[in-house]
């Protein structure tokens, strides 16, 4: 009998936490399709504005832009990062020496850095060298990061030294064995890279803020943010444009899950 | 063997590129800012016109009051926050640690999926939800809960409370994910024996899942604390640090010094330089606590 109550307990808190965990994403969807007096009244079923919201949001937001510029941003950053990273980190396990182990040591001490404690030095620098509001500010802070490197490392441990020793005797040189042996092996590594990265770099919102200061040059969360300045929020054009920003992402995530929780958890490994 | 020799080497210089183009990115990106910060911190000044002051901006740090509150504010979410919900992902992930479970992968992915919402966009979705005249008070006063609508944003604790419930709904999956890998290394047979020895539920999630996941749960509360020190999309988007400062973080004070005001690089750098000590040193604490047993 005691067992019965814990267990049915026990589905009722996983039941009604997971409702609590998707209301508000499906409130939100909901809301994209009703006009703004429904939705403060607390209507919950999907209504007929989604057209109106979608005009009224393009009269006030460049939705196009910003959708764009936030897809080329995320996309060259996680192509860039991923370059950078995996090669970094296959070197840093296959050539393993001394100097490389301490150099890897300390390059695990920049994820002890707030990024509020350096946004104004680099703030400062790009603004000298006269890239504010370009892509290239926006990606190269976060190209390189000790995760990503870190992450390429463990996962070229896995990958057999006596392959790397026969293709060397195949005559085959050192970045073609990364490029034709390693990268189609570790393609799972990669996809869990690719999710975090892209990932972050569409939804990062403060460094955009200080550095993208053009009207051109907008992303999907600055544009957000944007909307609920101002006097009267129009909520059903509002939780359109979250729903627009969030779908892929949500769509990614779905898609690959297991991918993106690796990705989490490798961090402690 | 001079050949052998000669190939290691030629093979370590190689190595050498290519790890040297991520590391110098590294230092140009990471290091030298957090150095220049240093700098900085002892230099004042409007904009770029800076002159060294010595500690002048550390002195004025001590006396600054918006200073003392935004610090207030991110240790009181960090007090009340951070400890609900590695509760809450900790009993989460021991329940759903059950092969047996039905519905195990949608409660676990239910639970998940905000990690792939943004910041911004959560925190406007709960600002819509926790409006005056929003969907929140809309239910509690159908409900015949409240006779008038809480002004949720408008109130010190109130809005407060907003932020907790915001930022727990946002990051307690993303911990569960954590403590489940964690469980995962826990031998089942340890619970079948506790089991027979007549250990409850409660005695097993004490006596054995807190113990195990010992170093899983240091970890997500140096992570959890690192975070909720750099606190500021949900704050500026949420509550946008009002109502009279009762939610503005730190982060977002060295913003506006920066961004918002006539910019104060000097001071502004002080600041940030008190958050990365105070990450160092939370995370040093964390750490020696954690190791005793």
């Amino acid at each position: 009998m005691k067992r019965k109550l814990f267990k049915g307990l026990k589905y009722l808190v996983l039941l009604v936490t997971s409702l609590l965990s998707l209301f508000p994403l499906l409130w939100m969807f909901v809301s994209a399709t009703n006009t703004s007096v429904d939705i403060l009244t607390g209507r919950l079923l999907p209504g007929s504005h989604l057209a109106e919201n979608f005009r009224n949001l393009l009269a006030k937001a460049d939705v196009g832009r910003a959708l764009w510029n936030s897809l080329r941003n995320a996309s060259v950053a996680t192509i860039a990062s991923l370059v950078v990273c995996s090669i970094a980190g296959y070197g840093f396990e296959v050539y393993h020496d001394k100097g490389k182990d301490f150099l890897m040591r300390i390059l695990l001490l920049s994820m002890m850095i707030p990024f509020a404690a350096i946004m104004i030095p680099l703030f400062m620098m790009f603004g000298r060298a006269d890239l504010l509001s370009t892509t290239t500010a926006f990606v190269l802070p976060t190209v390189s990061t000790a995760f990503l490197i870190f992450l390429f490392r463990q996962s070229a441990r896995y990958f057999p030294k006596d392959i790397i020793e026969a293709a060397r005797i195949e005559g085959m040189g050192e970045l073609g064995i990364f490029f034709k042996m390693y990268v189609p092996i570790m393609r799972s590594t990669y996809a869990t890279a690719a999710i975090i990265t892209f990932m972050g770099a569409w939804n990062s919102y403060l460094w955009p803020l200080i550095i993208m200061q053009e009207p051109e040059s907008i992303t999907m969360p600055l544009l957000i943010s944007n909307l609920i300045a101002g006097y009267v929020t129009d909520y059903g054009a509002l939780m359109l444009a979250v729903a627009i920003s969030v779908l892929p992402t949500i769509v990614i995530f779905l898609a690959l899950q297991q991918n993106f929780a690796e990705g989490i958890i490798s961090s402690m490994k | 063997m001079e050949r052998v020799l000669k190939l290691r080497r030629r093979q370590n210089i190689i190595g050498w590129g290519f790890v040297l183009p991520a590391s110098l990115m590294i230092f140009i990106f990471y290091f030298y800012p957090i150095a220049r910060a240093f700098v900085l911190s002892f230099q004042t000044g409007v904009g770029v016109n800076l002159k060294y002051a010595g500690l002048f901006n550390y002195q004025r740090l001590l006396a600054d009051n918006l200073f003392k509150k935004s610090l207030g504010n991110v240790f009181i979410f960090l007090i009340i926050q951070v400890p609900i919900m590695l509760l809450l992902a900790l009993v989460l992930a021991s329940l759903l640690n059950d092969k047996n479970l039905r519905f195990r992968g949608f409660f676990r992915t239910a639970i998940f999926l905000p990690c792939a919402t943004s910041l911004v966009s959560y925190a406007i979705i709960f600002r819509s939800m926790f409006a005056l005249d929003g969907f929140v008070n809309a239910v509690l006063t159908n409900l015949s809960l409240i006779s008038r609508p809480i002004n949720w944003i408008g109130q010190p604790w109130t809005a407060r409370i907003v932020v907790v419930i915001a930022l727990t709904w946002r990051w307690t999956g993303y911990n569960m994910i954590f403590y489940l890998a964690g469980l995962q290394n826990i031998e089942p047979s340890i619970y079948e024996a506790a089991f027979i020895d007549g250990a409850s539920g409660f005695d097993q999630f004490f006596r054995i899942t807190i113990p195990m996941l010992k170093p899983i749960i240091l970890l997500t509360t140096i992570m959890s604390t690192n975070g909720t020190l750099q606190l500021f999309d949900e704050t500026m988007n949420l509550t946008n640090g009002g109502p009279a400062n009762a939610t503005l973080s730190v982060s977002q004070y060295i913003y506006r010094l920066s961004f918002q005001y006539s910019p104060r690089f000097g001071y502004a750098a002080a600041i940030s330089f008190v958050i990365f000590a105070l990450v160092a040193v939370l995370a040093f604490i964390q750490m020696r606590v954690g190791d005793t047993r």
